[in-house]
């Protein structure tokens, strides 16, 4: 199959080795479980159960609310013992609404539903399954699913395209499930195919995964699906650079991909649907990652959603040497995080300790404009301009020259020869701009109100106004007639 | 005599319709600024910045007697759209760089006299006569009106707890340079 160029891009050195050759191993189930109700772009789920209630493995603990939100299922049997605060997965470790859950150690499955032929569904009822299931985008976005599904039959979609490039360095979990549950994933793909009605299904994977494509081919063999192999190189598992490199065709500033008649999912989420439409499982655990140069024993573990990171640092034999940072998700666009309480969720692709040696700290030094982030920038964009006007708070300026496009990839971060922080200032600059924006959206609001309440007080004003001169009026009228009938009978 | 008073009330009478068709045709509109400004100022009408309400204010603004920086409530977002609608350098260093805050009730000494209640401007406390206050968080804009009237300290403005959605990388050190 012709492949088209990737614009920009950089080579960092994949790391992948030190975990890719191990089997996957189940975790040894934690005793306490934190699973946040937002573990998705959107809403947050609304709580469906009380403290000291008992739950079963794949109960519902929280109900998806409004359009873009995501059901949440118990990752194991056992019991509510908190509905409060814990800290999230995050750089700012901010607490955030957790159910505890204390498990009984018995790991009993509620009910499911099996079907022994998922293809005679319907694309509505393969969307609602996967609602049910609460299934989120496994590739880090955490994009409800269903809803991506919903969206793309409506809008005709023609390709599906299954993002197996994982290009983060360190990452092997994709790899993993593919080369271990290939034949699941791709029952998967063809019922993600079925819900949207995609007339051509390509998974691209990265050429530095040659067992996971051979386990990916052997399993496609006969079915609809074509397994490519892509050129090895960041970001190519971004959603758009994998369209680019597979179709040719550029999403336009702004737009989704269901704009050019693609939908784009990762292989994770694949084997999700497939085990929550033909087994009715819902998504509560997942393929982690645990690697970097200060883990003793890096490998991939499947993880129960809500399982404190520490245990899966544990479980991969601890540190052997003091790490110098701590990161959920690859190097390049992960989630910088100090606090090893902090649970796993559904977007959780790796946990990574790396030695001070790795990450390569060095003192920024001033731009000598040689250009190099523009020639790795992978959406074509000049991160050298927008920084520099990001320095002088001329925000207006960076999204002129394409701020909005940026996927924040920091391909322009890792290759500046002057250590420049470029994706630090696109980030905090996204960051502010979208409080000025949601500040922008009150004040509007708020001026409606003050807008009612000066009509709403003149208005009372007038009203009692009217009422004293009515009452005047009447006053006076009585006071006329009883003068008149005073005159009548003084004259009579 | 006669010809010099006709001439006159002509003359008159031709003039002052010119002056009349005039003022119809080539009518002045209401400073047009000032309503564009009006519409970027928050509406509240709080007075923090010493004019009587946001069109006091505009007015103001359009005739250059106060600063792009007047409005507290607006903060920075204001303070850029207030610049660049009147094509002036926002001298950043005048904007106090304050968090976003807003009103809180210590509930444990509301008295429930309603005085916050009345003064809000735009209608972001509920309550009701010997009845514990509430704000709510969507509608206060932290003008501050409530402080001032409240009899037992009870309302306090306090900065806006920062969620998993409002946080956001702090701006890099300058001394990393571009």
């Amino acid at each position: 199959m012709k492949l088209f160029n990737l614009r920009g891009g950089v080579h960092p050195e994949g790391r992948k080795d030190l975990s890719a050759d191990i089997q996957v191993r189940a975790l040894p189930l934690p005793k306490l479980l934190y699973v946040p109700l937002q573990q998705h772009i959107g809403a947050p789920a609304s709580p469906a159960v009380k403290v000291g209630d008992h739950v079963l493995k794949g109960q519902l603990l929280a109900a998806a609310q409004g359009t873009v939100s995501s059901s949440i299922h118990a990752p194991t049997s056992g019991v509510v013992i908190a509905l409060g605060d814990h800290a999230a997965p995050h750089p700012s470790g901010l607490p955030v609404p957790t159910i505890t859950l204390e498990s009984d150690g018995n790991d009993t499955w509620i009910a499911t539903q099996t079907l022994d032929d998922p293809f005679f569904l319907s694309a509505e009822d393969i969307a609602a399954r996967v609602a049910a299931a609460g299934i989120v985008g496994l590739g880090g976005a955490t994009f409800p699913a269903a809803l991506k599904l919903n969206l793309s039959r409506n809008s005709g979609v023609q390709t599906l395209i299954m993002n197996g490039g994982e290009c983060e360095p360190y990452l092997t979990c994709d790899d993993r499930i593919m080369r271990e549950r290939a034949v699941d994933i791709i029952e998967g793909i063809r019922l993600i195919a079925l819900a949207v009605a995609a007339k051509e299904i390509l998974v691209g994977i990265e050429d530095n995964k040659p067992e996971a494509i051979a386990a990916m081919q052997s399993a496609a063999k006969g079915s609809e699906v074509k397994v490519v192999a892509m050129p090895s190189m960041y970001p190519m598992g971004s959603e758009k650079q994998i369209i680019q490199v597979l179709t040719g065709k550029e999403i336009p500033a702004g737009g989704r991909p269901a704009d050019i008649g693609v939908l784009v999912h990762n292989v994770a989420t694949a084997f999700a649907v497939q085990q929550a439409i033909r087994y009715g499982r819902p998504l509560i655990s997942r393929l982690v990652t645990v690697s970097g140069g200060a883990i003793k024993s890096p490998c991939n573990v499947e993880a129960l959603v809500g399982t404190p990171v520490q245990e899966l640092i544990d479980f991969a034999g601890g540190y052997s040497q003091p790490a110098s940072r701590l990161v959920l998700g690859g190097p390049m666009m992960g989630q910088q995080f100090s606090n090893t309480k902090v649970p796993v969720v559904k977007g959780t692709s790796g946990v990574l300790a790396l030695t001070s040696k790795e990450i390569g700290k060095a003192e920024p030094s001033p731009c000598i404009r040689c250009s190099t982030c523009v020639r790795a920038c992978p959406v074509g964009l000049l991160p050298l301009e927008m920084a520099a006007r990001i320095r002088v708070s001329d925000l207006a300026g960076a999204v002129t020259l394409g701020l909005k496009d940026c996927i924040s990839c920091g391909s322009c971060s890792y290759v500046c020869p002057a250590h420049i922080p470029l994706v630090h200032y696109f980030n905090y600059a996204k960051g502010d701009l979208s409080t000025q924006e949601r500040s922008k959206l009150k004040q509007e609001s708020t001026k409606k109100l003050a807008e009612a309440r000066n009509e709403r007080i003149a208005r009372i004003e007038r009203e009692r106004a009217e009422a004293a001169a009515k009452r005047k009026a009447a006053r006076e009228a009585k006071e006329r007639a009883a003068a008149a009938a005073k005159a009548a009978t003084e004259a009579a | 005599m006669i010809s010099a008073l006709t001439s006159l009330t002509i003359l008159g009478a031709v003039l002052g319709l010119i002056l009349g068709f005039a003022a119809r045709v080539f009518r002045v509109e209401g400073n047009k600024l000032a309503e564009e400004i009006l519409e970027i100022l928050p509406g509240s009408q709080c007075g923090q910045c010493g004019f009587p309400g946001c069109a006091g204010a505009a007015q103001a603004l359009t005739e250059g007697r106060a600063p792009v920086t007047l409005c507290p409530p607006g903060g920075r977002a204001v303070v850029l759209a207030l610049a660049a609608k009147l094509g002036k350098d926002a001298d950043m260093a005048d904007v106090k760089e304050t968090v976003p805050m807003i009103a809180e009730v210590k509930e444990e000494i509301c008295i429930g006299c309603t005085r916050c209640f009345k003064v809000c401007p735009t209608d972001a406390i509920m309550g009701a006569a010997q009845q514990i206050h509430s704000v709510f968080r969507e509608a206060c804009t932290a003008c501050g009106k409530c402080e001032e009237v409240c009899p037992t300290e009870s309302i306090k403005m306090q900065p806006i707890p920062v969620t998993l959605q409002s946080w956001y990388w702090h701006k890099p050190l300058t001394s990393e340079a571009v």
